[in-house]
């Protein structure tokens, strides 16, 4: 749990080319700046967020521009967090809570599941849920079963949530902008792990920071990348790979490092999901890997393999292999047995080639 | 913006209707980095000023007490008043060994995070007699239900050393198999409960594990601690209501060090009222104590449990104390409050009152206390050393892989079966030698 509390570091401009090289965390915290002085009518807040600018520094300096009444401090109280944020979007405004850890996401599930998700079904449309709720996700920094789970699962199987977990610094400001904008309440996970630098799956390999990244170059000012619509990440025909956050990157890697040519797609958006990507992929391959770092039962990649079996079935040469994490909570010490590393990826993209 | 409706926040407003603008109060502490710090606008009332009500009184009987600050050591380092435990020497000096021993045991562990020995640490400085006070007014057997900050009440309970460092390590010495956050204890044995990382959800677990006994007959009663602003959480007002409508024989620790991470007891509502005042309204006994007053501690610990254990009711106890350390290995309080509300906090550091204390009763010197201190840093050297033989947190190989998949369910189901299977697979491809050396 060492990384918990990171500085943020100077945004580096790239001396030649002028590019601004961002990581992951000056990339949100740049969206929520923008968006904060664009639009009036959001507020952010959450537990830490305020003054100290939140324990991953996400909101850091906000507070100090935007004044108080825009970005402040809450009690810890998530249920609260999230109910206040119901009664702001009733209101009209356009709040961003912050969840500090996905893990304690859930005493905010009733305000999120009966409350934000069905404001408008249930009123006909009188009254919205406009909130975009932004929550570190996901494992990978031993901070053991309370700081490292990936709920998202829980959130797609909900009618009514949108459900946003992008992997590049450019794709975060992009995404996180058009959840904001988006008049439906939103789950916004950011997965930690890559917070500070894309991360390969070998762990015993040094920290990769994002400058080297060509996704870490972020444009200033207010741009979107829009919701439902996946990254191509590589171009491939020996399979398609299905994942999202930072399985994306460990996805690549393990390609790389075996030679494997495939079509790996950062869906960016579980719901609503790029479906039209997924299919054409598919049918093109014939072979469909899907990852997620999440537990496996009802995981989100048994919803995506569903859909690419009713969808692409005549065009499967291989059985659909889901690569996950395992259904246990996610333990302490035995972090990278658990995490669906570059040997649980291999072995799955060995059996969708042998076929 | 799509569809946005028309009538949205910045279009709407009472404009020229020649009513005052509403504004948004939002806590804002006394001090922050740099600043003076001048804590007297803190109301401290003399040592032994106040009233003690019967152990079965009415619940409303304590309220001038969630106002006020039960406080037994004076500026004289003697006990006064009513709440003086009349403990005698030998207790007091037990009470100051473990004292020593919770500060060394601190000290030392949060160094072997700094030295990469484990991923997290977590200091009580400061607070020690909030949890080792208390828990020495309990029976033993009496089942406690801590948040992540009450060492202290393991090592009242005198739970081996070794087993915390094993535990912190998560080394193959581990009881917990290297699952947990370090200090994430659990000792059945010791009716220490498992500790969660989701705050308060132990509160009305501590209120059902009293219940249960009640509707045993049994004679123990249960204690839990709560950070203040862990009390913002729901499951704490259900605890107090539970607690009040079933009459739980149990007692509500709220440990006020005035800072939850960054942000101050103000955002748990301290701006307005006590902590204490809170359990009135529920209808709760409610005490306000000096945290950092070991004798204050015990006493009004001692008051709630016999009251628990008479059939008479809970009750919630302030325990008004300073978090002297950053809230963990993860933080750095330089950058939200100033370094001099530590060295300006008037009520002092528990485990010196206690020390001059002994000195002032003629049962105690500092030769004594020097030679305990080393005695502590020793022992904790020693038994570090002990648990250093079991691992430290490497990449977590101290555990057969087998252990991540147990305990999940009382049996192993065919998907975990399975599951387990791939694990040892995948470690016998990445390390076909066998695991490497520690
Ligand atoms: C449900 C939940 N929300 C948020 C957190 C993150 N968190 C961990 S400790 C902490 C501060 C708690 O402060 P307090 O209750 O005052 O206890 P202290 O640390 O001062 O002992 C927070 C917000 C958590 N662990 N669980
Ligand atoms: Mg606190």
């Amino acid at each position: 749990m060492s990384e918990t509390v990171t500085k943020n570091s100077v945004k580096s401009a790239d001396k030649e080319s002028g590019e601004r090289r961002l990581n992951m965390i000056e990339a949100i915290n740049e969206a929520l700046d923008v968006m904060l002085a664009r639009d009036p009518d959001t507020v952010v807040f959450g537990e830490d967020v305020g003054y100290f600018g939140g324990v991953f520094r996400c909101t850091a300096g906000l507070q100090e521009k935007h004044g108080k009444s825009r970005v402040f401090d809450t009690p810890i109280n998530e249920c609260g967090i999230i109910g206040v944020a119901v009664g702001m979007g009733a209101y009209g405004l356009r709040p961003i809570p912050e969840i500090q850890f996905a893990d304690y996401i859930y005493p905010g599930l009733d305000q999120l599941i009966s409350e934000a998700a069905r404001l408008r079904y249930r009123s006909a449309g009188e009254y919205i849920a406009p909130m975009t709720v932004r929550s570190p996700f996901g494992g990978g920094i031993f901070g053991g079963q309370t700081h490292s789970q990936s709920p998202e699962s829980l959130f797609t199987h909900v009618s009514g949530l949108k459900t946003v977990i992008p992997a590049t610094p450019y794709d975060a400001k992009g995404l996180l902008i058009s959840a904001i904008e988006d008049n439906d309440p939103v789950i916004f996970f950011e997965p930690k792990r890559i917070y500070n630098g894309p991360f390969s799956g070998f762990y015993d390999n040094p920290v990769e920071p994002w400058k080297r990244h060509k996704d870490s170059i972020v444009p200033e000012g207010y741009y979107k990348v829009p919701l439902g619509k996946a990254r191509q990440v590589t171009k491939g025909e020996q399979m398609t790979v299905l994942a999202y956050g930072t399985m994306v990157h460990v996805a690549e890697a393990v390609c790389e490092a075996k030679g494997v040519e495939a079509d790996i797609l950062d869906l960016r958006t579980m719901v609503p999901l790029d479906i039209e990507a997924i299919e054409a992929s598919v049918k093109r391959t014939g072979r469909c890997m899907i990852v997620h770092e999440a537990t496996r039962t009802s995981g989100f990649g048994a919803e995506l393999s569903a859909l690419v079996q009713e969808r692409c079935f005549y065009h499967l040469e291989a059985p659909i292999e889901r690569v996950t994490g395992f259904d246990t909570p996610y333990p302490h010490s035995l972090e990278w047995a658990y995490f669906p590393g570059p040997v649980r990826l291999g072995e799955a993209i060995d059996r969708l080639l042998k076929e | 913006m799509a569809d946005r409706p028309k009538d949205a926040a910045s279009t709407q407003g009472n404009a020229g209707q020649n009513k005052p603008s509403l504004t948004l109060h939002v806590p804002e502490p006394h001090y922050r980095p740099g600043d003076t710090v001048d804590y007297s606008h803190l109301d401290i009332p003399e040592a032994g000023a106040q009233i003690r009500p019967d152990e079965v009184c009415e619940a409303k009987e304590t309220a001038p007490l969630a106002h006020d600050l039960i406080r037994v050591l004076g500026e004289d380092n003697k006990a006064h008043g009513p709440w003086d435990p009349k403990l005698t020497p030998d207790t007091l000096r037990e009470m100051l060994g473990h004292f020593a021993l919770v500060r060394a045991f601190d000290e030392r562990m949060f160094r072997g995070q700094r030295q990469g020995k484990t991923s997290f640490y977590m200091k009580c400085t400061g607070e020690e007699a909030t949890s080792v006070s208390t828990a020495m007014a309990l029976a033993g057997d009496d089942m406690v239900f801590p948040s992540y900050r009450q060492q202290g009440v393991l090592i009242a309970r005198g739970y081996p050393l070794i087993e915390m460092i094993n535990q912190i390590y998560s080394n193959k010495g581990d009881k917990l198999k290297g699952r947990q956050l370090p200090i994430m204890y659990s000792s059945r044995k010791h009716s220490f409960f498992t500790i969660s990382g989701n705050l308060a959800t132990q509160t009305p677990q501590a209120v059902g594990w009293a219940m249960a006994s009640a509707i045993k007959g049994d004679s123990r009663i249960a204690a839990t601690w709560v950070g203040e602003g862990s009390t913002a959480e729901g499951d704490f007002h259900s605890a107090c209501t539970f607690a009040t409508v079933y009459n739980a024989p149990v007692i509500l620790n709220v440990i006020n060090n005035q800072w939850a991470i960054s942000s101050f007891s103000g955002f748990a509502g301290g701006e307005r009222t006590t902590f204490a005042a809170r359990g009135l309204g529920y209808g709760l006994a409610s005490l306000r104590v000096d945290g950092n007053d070991p004798l204050a501690c015990y006493a009004a610990e001692k008051w709630a449990a016999d009251r628990a254990r008479a059939n008479a009711g809970p009750t919630l106890i302030e325990f008004f104390t300073y978090r002297a350390e950053g809230h963990s290995t993860s933080d750095d309080p330089s950058g939200y409050r100033s370094a001099e509300e530590r060295e300006e906090w008037p009520l002092g550091d528990p485990i010196n009152r206690l020390k001059k204390h002994l000195i002032a009763l003629g049962e105690w010197d500092e030769e004594r206390q020097a030679a305990l201190d080393v005695e502590c840093v020793d022992l904790v050297k020693k038994t570090t050393k002990e648990a250093e033989k079991n691992g430290i947190l490497g990449h977590g190989l101290h555990h057969p892989f087998h252990t991540m998949f147990e305990d999940v369910f009382e049996e192993l189901p065919w998907h975990l079966q399975e599951q387990a299977e791939q694990a040892i697979h995948e470690r016998e491809t990445k390390f076909p030698e066998g695991l490497p050396k520690q």
